[in-house]
């Protein structure tokens, strides 16, 4: 009897905190100041989502959650990497300057 | 209290403990002023929290089939996690949101 109160008690503590945790990172998805962070808070939403995903599973016995699972584990990185590519220029220091190219040396 | 049932209040802790490190993450995605601190706390949930919430599927599910697609999350999570935060810091980096000073104590006295 006190097992299946202990058993509710921390189901509804962990499905709280993941909800809680996916609400401020929708504030910082929301908020955030450039694009990198908004990234990287995509990236934490991906993880709680596999995080309560495999709650879900554990808690209600749903077995056939587990390859979605390994399907967002997968994918789930890259459409941060896209973005990242996206954003950044492809050097690291600061552009030369421009090359005079051949036809002005000709002439 | 038998063997499975200590099985599955031992997984849900680690259920627990691993909705903690999420909370966490997101506070510290919330609070952190920069970049680089922001990246440093959301690896918490992505890898341990992660690593945490399917020792505690495991726990609970104790099948063989389930604890080997659970090994199969856990190390292409970790092959996959690294990949993307390594794009996302050098972008960073590239774009100028992280100072050389950050990253380079050395170069604190170089103007440049």
């Amino acid at each position: 009897m006190t097992l299946d109160l202990l058993e509710v008690v921390l189901t509804w503590l962990v499905g709280g905190l993941l909800a809680a945790s996916a609400a401020l990172t929708l504030v910082r998805i929301t908020i955030g100041p450039s694009v990198l962070d908004r990234v990287i808070a995509t990236d934490v939403l991906v993880s709680i989502v596999v995080c309560a995903l495999g709650a879900y599973a554990a808690l209600t016995d749903a077995w056939t959650t587990l390859p979605l699972l390994i399907s967002l584990s997968l994918v789930g990185f890259l459409g941060s990497v896209a973005v990242a590519r996206f954003v950044a220029r492809d050097r690291d220091a600061p552009a030369p300057d421009p090359v005079p190219d051949r036809l002005e040396e000709e002439s | 209290m038998t063997l499975t049932d200590a099985l599955d209040v031992l997984g849900l802790v680690f259920l627990l403990l691993g909705a903690l490190l999420c909370l966490a993450a997101a506070i510290g995605l919330l609070r952190f002023p920069d970049l680089l601190t922001r990246m440093h706390a959301g690896t918490k949930p992505q890898v341990l929290g992660l690593l945490l919430v399917l020792v505690g599927v495991g726990l609970r599910s104790r099948s063989g089939l389930d604890v080997g697609m659970l090994l199969l999350i856990g190390v292409f999570q970790l092959l996959t996690i690294p990949a993307g935060s390594h794009m996302v810091g050098r972008a960073g980096f590239r774009t100028g949101q992280v100072a050389p000073t950050d990253i380079h104590p050395g170069r604190r006295d170089d103007p440049a």
